[in-house]
């Protein structure tokens, strides 16, 4: 049967697909096209409201009570899904096609165990015992990796950690051995060296199996570890399409171009080469311009041309990509990559000044009350969870220092000791010479408060969704005792507001009416309000979309720079710590690992978990090479750390017993380059870099 | 989760200790009145004072509070004023009474919630929704008394299928149950209904149960096995705090129809001052909602895994 | 990128009220609500205009068992009969309505007050003053309500302010437990923190950061909250323990009618219970129709 090997997995023609609210339908996505082959791995790229989960919601028939498909068809192995009953559907649905979604934790059944949950796969769609099920789910837990699946088959889901839910996840979508897996963001609510971890099972198994995967993200540098092609959405269609390589390389939608842009690559330079946003804002579903979506956005937006009627997908044919697709009008008059904004036009180098902050051997410890009943009797009733251990660093005036780990590493109690939200165990925390560390936020005089902000995650949460804006960044002025009087308060909150990039009328609107991003700059405004000396972010742009985070780390670095402030960046993103940040301290389990300028932080000599997460941060450029280190197990459990080095257990490079039993000994590579590690530093500065940038023509740094 | 128990337990004890202290206070703080509400309003202040002293109420209150606690707890209630007869003769009969009211409606009400609230939720916005949300709301805005003389209207004077008063003159006739636990039972579902219902659309809105209609499985076995277990866990802790609503239901049901159980002996004493039965009215109404209230807590824990198994 | 620029003066915080009354106009989009709204809205009408709309006095003998559609002796009609002592249930009804409503909303008030503060105080600052208040609370919740009014008001004895003050006491601890599991889950919000790092006082941030935000639940508990009040409040009437007649309340008008059921006349005692009835729904289906507006918000 050759023929039946010729038609694709999924095609999907001209698909539309709305939702229906009070306010009327909205169409969420429009003319969008498909094809996926037997085996092939297809990306889907975009940012939030492009509408790419819409597309795998569609596909399986699951929009809920308010979304229906308008127009276009749907095959599934040359069926058309229209014509297929909600029966056959459902039979479809778990064994040819499944499907994997973004929190792990949250999709599965809090009340049953995993085993439970596994058998009912087999169990329902090809009849047979449990017995059978069961076999099926314990090699299918093998085939993820799992070490001991018997134990995860009688656990529930609460019991494991995020890495494990999500394989399990995998493992449950595979067992029926679907024809088409679809991935709607699996590893986005993962921690990097985990995320890595799933990336690669992934991969391994769809190439064993056969699956077709269609693989929904908004990180480029996924998409090139994982897929053979790649379609880019914005606003409810698909504008490029076609193989890595040739989209990677060269990019011909400006939207696509744009992205790229956003995304800080190992060769971009906070000063030299600064990241390039894209200007505007996604418009809203039912305001969509005339003609080309993008338009309005496009710096190469031509009246008369791009604002007239639908633009339909054209091929590009001037390099050797048959799938290379570009919905674009101009498309061969214009070159993206020629395009230099005079906003981003090179800044100069600040230097850096005296030391502001000085953070000597701080500890910060809390008290758990183990209430078990073996506590009870052991006497153990109350342990110490060291969230932070010796912390030492110093930062300059006009530095900009990050603070890089995953979930656990100790980096939020940091901050919070920092704010005076919580006090130091131990050590001392001096900013300018005082001590904060022992002195909560409610006895710190007004100046050591103005002098130290913070800018906060979420946007969402960072504002009171009661007050007016300009009230809230108004509130700062009057305590910080800036201003007093009402109407110089006022234009100084106007004057915030211009230095963010936001219209003066939104001192009057509420957080409901704004975005992530905007309310995010609120937030940057608010902080800086009191013109503080020192600021810290914490994971200020981890909730964004990759262009508004763009703009939002211009912006922070555009204030940073005109007050001379001190920023602490507390992140897991290692691209954008690359890109902005001076100094970098990588932190473990409440210990600090590894800590020196940028550049050495991200050469040999690495330690041990730095280079594994190098290896672990995903990288849009294909000419770049990366070695690969995956990580195995788990974060230990804080109220059990080991007694030698945390990372001890993880550590591809453990020299022996000795890392588990002593605390790895700090050694210096540089003046200010610290290492915690057992290994030699000789052997150390002997390990090939992760990253290799090839060789570019770059213009001449300053 | 041993050491749960046992914590939940002392807090139990604990409360009930406290509220009977201040039961105590509030009934026997005043010597003088106990002794003229024994004695009769007649009485002269030497005969009071007589009383007082050969009864032992002329030492200090938290003496005599131990002391009652103990005799409590041997099942030694005292005597009651109105009737003249050992309180424990009296109360048990009619907490038991009360029981068997409470106890069928408890049992026809918590069956009608859970199915209407499970049927509502299942389909959130669905016609069937709507009504039995409506019903639930109508049915909670009409209280007791008024159900009581609506009721009685309708069955007793129009219809004629039932008899006005429960009273139970000669011996127990379930006939004269029928009415008081419809007043009772009306009232109470609606707030289990709603609440069933609540909890029920939030898990068939959850991502697992997305996860489950996208591995295909039949709709009957993703509310059956997937839904329910997580749904009825709220409601549970409901239901628990649905039966000490009950006690407090009673005092106006079995007013209203005359039967004799633990709510209309409560409102008499009150009003009348029996001191002994109040306290022992009141001890007992502490107990229940006290054991209830642990239940439900108890049961949450235990029922949800994410507790249960850390 | 900067529109024009807008120099009008920036707005300062909605107060409580207008923020209330802003949620209560959005209740338009709710038929539920409306409908509840409009039934709640009946009833002030009529209690607040008692003195003009009750045809008659109510506590005047007229003519006894007068049926529904009779006529008065003097004129006029008994649009809902008389009672066992001549009195116009219509008007008795009004006038009984003015002072359930009265009472209602004064004790839900204060206990509102007294529930919002304690409620504010033990979610934020937590440690002792958390669990001292959390057990008062649990002690007075144990009680089951009713036995808990009866023993109150037999004790202090029937009276306006006794009731007010019973009701006070039985209902804070709720709306305390309410506003507390609001204000933890607040509490832990990054604007919190905002406020918190800029040396905002504890009272500020109580009042002026929490509390505006805990408005969605607390103003559908509040209507609510009157139902139950409205119920206790006749309950206590029909017990005997309410206000002291002849004045009519509800809930006394019951209990001294319901004898008669069963010997002829029903609606002597139906019509105050539909009266309850009715308000009390008005009550829920508000309730119910802002829930509804808050989530869609």
């Amino acid at each position: 049967m050759s023929d039946q090997d010729e038609t694709p997995v999924l095609e999907i023609t001209g698909l539309r697909l709305s939702y229906y609210t009070r306010a009327g339908e909205i169409p969420a996505v429009m003319d969008f096209d498909l094809r996926i082959a037997k085996g092939e791995s297809v990306g889907l790229v975009g940012e939030s409201g492009c509408g790419k989960s819409t597309v795998a919601n569609g596909i399986m028939r699951y929009m809920g009570n308010n979304g229906g498909i308008v127009g276009g068809t749907i095959k599934f192995k040359g069926r058309d899904m229209a014509e297929m009953s909600e029966e056959e559907v459902r039979r479809l649905r778990g064994k040819d096609i499944a499907m994997i979604y973004q929190e792990p934790m949250a999709s599965l059944n809090p009340s049953l165990t995993i085993g439970q949950q596994l058998m009912e796969v087999p169990m329902n769609h090809e009849g047979g015992s449990a017995e059978e099920a069961h076999q099926r789910s314990f090699d299918m837990l093998k085939a993820v990796h799992i070490p001991d699946p018997q134990r995860l088959m009688d656990s529930y889901p609460h019991q494991v950690s995020g890495g494990q839910q999500q394989r399990v996840v995998i493992a449950m979508a595979l067992l029926s051995k679907p024809a088409l897996l679809l991935l709607d963001e699996p590893t986005t609510a993962l921690d990097v060296t985990v995320e890595a971890g799933i990336v690669e099972l992934i991969a391994e198994l769809s190439k064993e199996t056969g699956t077709s995967l269609l693989y929904i993200s908004h990180n480029l540098g996924l998409m090139l570890e994982v897929c053979d092609r790649i379609c880019v959405m914005y606003s409810g269609e698909v504008v490029e399409e076609g193989h890595i390589d040739s989209i990677f390389s060269w990019p011909t939608h400006p939207y696509t171009h744009g992205l790229f842009g956003c995304i800080p690559l190992p060769h971009a330079d906070k000063n030299a080469r600064p990241l390039t946003a894209i200007k505007g804002q996604l418009p809203l579903p039912h305001q969509r311009p005339k003609g080309c979506y993008f338009g309005p956005r496009c710096e190469f937006f031509k009246p008369g041309t791009c604002d007239q009627e639908q633009i339909s997908m054209a091929a590009v044919h001037t390099d050797d990509d048959p799938a290379h697709r570009v919905r674009c009008a101009r498309w061969e008059e214009v070159d993206p990559g020629s395009f230099v904004a005079e906003e981003t036009a090179k800044r100069e180098v600040i230097p850096v000044g005296e030391t502001v902050l000085e953070v000597k051997e701080m500890r910060k410890y809390y008290e758990v009350k183990d209430s078990s009943l073996a506590a009870l009797f052991s006497g153990g009733e109350v342990k110490q969870v060291k969230a932070n251990e010796s912390i030492s660093f110093r930062a300059g005036e006009g530095e900009t220092v990050a603070i890089v780990g995953e979930s656990g590493c100790g980096k939020s109690t940091f901050a919070k000791v920092l704010m005076g939200l919580e006090t130091a165990t131990e050590g001392e925390v001096n900013l300018s010479g005082t001590n904060l560390g022992e002195i909560a936020v409610g006895d710190r005089t007004p100046e050591q408060l103005a002098s130290l902000q913070m800018v906060f995650q979420n946007p969402n949460d960072t504002l009171n969704p009661s007050h007016t804006i300009g009230y809230q960044i108004g509130r700062v002025i009057k305590r910080f005792g800036i201003e007093s009087d009402p109407a110089k308060i006022q234009e100084r909150v106007f004057q915030l507001l211009d230095t963010v990039k936001l219209p003066r009328a939104f001192a009057n609107r509420k957080p409901r009416q704004l975005s992530g991003g905007q309310k995010q700059r609120i937030g940057i405004a608010r902080a800086f309000a009191g013109n503080p000396k020192t600021v810290i972010a914490d994971e200020p742009i981890s909730a964004l979309d990759v262009s508004v985070a763009a703009a939002v780390t211009e912006l922070l670095m555009d204030i940073q720079r005109e007050h001379r402030t001190t920023l602490l960046f507390i992140s897991h993103d290692l691209s954008a710590v690359r890109y902005l940040a001076d100094r970098v301290v990588v932190m473990y389990l409440g210990q600090i690992m590894e800590r020196g300028s940028t550049d050495e932080v991200f050469s040999p000599p690495y330690h041990p978990y730095t280079e594994a997460l190098l290896s672990a941060v995903p990288i849009a450029d294909p000419k770049v090479e990366k070695r690969r280190i995956v990580l195995e197990g788990n974060l230990p459990s804080p109220l059990n750390p080991p007694k030698g080095c945390p990372f001890s257990t993880r550590c591809p490079r453990k020299v022996g017993a000795i890392c588990d039993n002593e605390v790895p000994p700090v050694q210096f590579a540089g003046d200010r380059h610290a290492i915690a590690c057992h290994i030699d530093l000789e052997e150390l500065r002997k390990v090939e870099p992760v990253i290799t940038i090839p060789d570019r023509d770059m213009d001449a740094a300053d | 989760m041993l050491q749960l128990i046992m914590r939940r337990i002392g807090m139990m004890i604990l409360i009930m200790l406290v509220v009977a202290l201040l039961l105590f206070m509030i009934n026997e703080g005043d010597p003088r009145l106990i002794a003229r509400s024994v004695l009769g309003p007649y009485a002269q202040d030497d005969q009071l004072q007589l009383w007082i002293e050969q009864n032992g109420y002329d030492r200090s209150m938290f003496i005599r509070y131990f002391e009652w606690i103990g005799r409590v707890l041997t099942g030694d209630l005292g005597n009651s004023i109105i009737y003249k007869r050992p309180v424990s003769e009296i109360f048990w009969d009619r907490l038991g009474n009360t029981g068997i009211l409470a106890g069928v409606t408890f049992v026809i009400m918590v069956i009608v919630a859970l199915v209407l609230g499970v049927l509502a939720g299942m389909k959130e916005g669905s016609p069937q929704d709507r009504v039995i949300s409506v019903l639930s709301i109508a049915t909670t805005s009409v209280p007791e008394y008024a159900s009581a003389v609506i009721l009685a209207g309708i069955f007793v004077f129009w219809l004629g299928w039932l008899p006005g008063t429960s009273s139970m003159t000669s011996g127990f006739n379930v006939v004269e149950l029928i009415l008081p636990v419809m007043v009772l039972t009306l009232y109470g579902f609606g707030y289990i209904a709603r609440m069933t219902r609540a909890s029920m659309a939030e898990v068939m809105t959850t991502p697992y149960i997305r996860t489950a209609v996208l591995k295909g499985l039949p709709y009957k076995h993703i509310i059956m096995r997937h839904a329910l277990r997580n749904a009825l866990i709220a409601p549970f802790t409901v239901i628990m705090l649905q039966i000490n609503w009950l006690l407090s239901g009673v005092v106006v049901t079995e007013f209203a129809f005359g039967y004799k159980g633990f709510g209309a002996l409560l409102l008499e004493a009150a009003l009348r001052r029996d001191i002994f039965v109040i306290e022992a009215c009141g001890i007992a109404a502490v107990f229940v909602a006290v054991f209830t209230q642990t239940i439900g807590d108890l049961g949450y824990t235990y029922l949800n895994p994410r507790i249960r198994f850390k | 990128m900067t529109d024009t620029t807008n120099n009008a003066p920036i707005a300062k915080p909605d107060s409580m009220l207008v923020s209330a009354l802003k949620s209560i106009a959005l209740l338009r989009e709710s038929p539920v609500g409306t409908t509840g709204g409009l039934i709640v809205l009946m009833f002030v009408v009529l209690a607040v205009f008692a003195p003009v709309l009750a045809p008659f006095d109510p506590n005047a003998p007229l003519l006894p068992f007068a049926f529904p559609g009779s006529e008065a002796p003097d004129g006029g009609i008994f649009l809902f009969g008389t009672d066992h002592l001549g009195r116009d249930i219509l008007s008795r009804i009004i006038w009984g309505g003015q002072r359930v409503l009265f009472y209602a909303t004064l004790a839900t008030v204060s206990a509102y007050i007294v529930g919002i503060l304690m409620g504010l105080a033990a979610g934020y600052f937590r440690g002792y003053l958390d669990e001292i208040i959390s057990f008062f609370a649990n002690v007075i919740l144990s009680f089951p309500i009713m036995v808990l009014y009866v023993l109150i008001i037999a004790n202090l004895g029937a009276s306006g302010a006794n009731i007010i003050f019973a009701v006070v006491f039985a209902s804070s601890p709720g709306i305390m437990r309410i506003v507390r599991g609001v204000t933890m889950d607040i509490a832990t919000r990054d604007y919190i923190a905002a406020a918190q790092t800029r040396g905002e006082g504890a009272w500020y941030i109580m009042l002026v950061e929490i509390l505006p935000n805990a408005r969605g639940p607390l103003i559908v508990d509040f209507c609510l909250r009157m139902g139950y009040t409205t119920i206790t409040i006749g309950a206590l009437g029909f017990l005997g323990l309410g206000l002291p007649p002849p004045d009519p309340d509800w809930g006394g008008m019951i209990t001294q009618t319901r004898s008669f059921v069963t010997g002829g006349f029903p609606y002597m005692a139906i019509f105050p219970a539909c009266a309850v009835s009715l308000l009390v729904l008005g009550f829920n289906l508000l309730a119910d129709g802002l829930r509804e507006v808050s989530l869609r918000d």
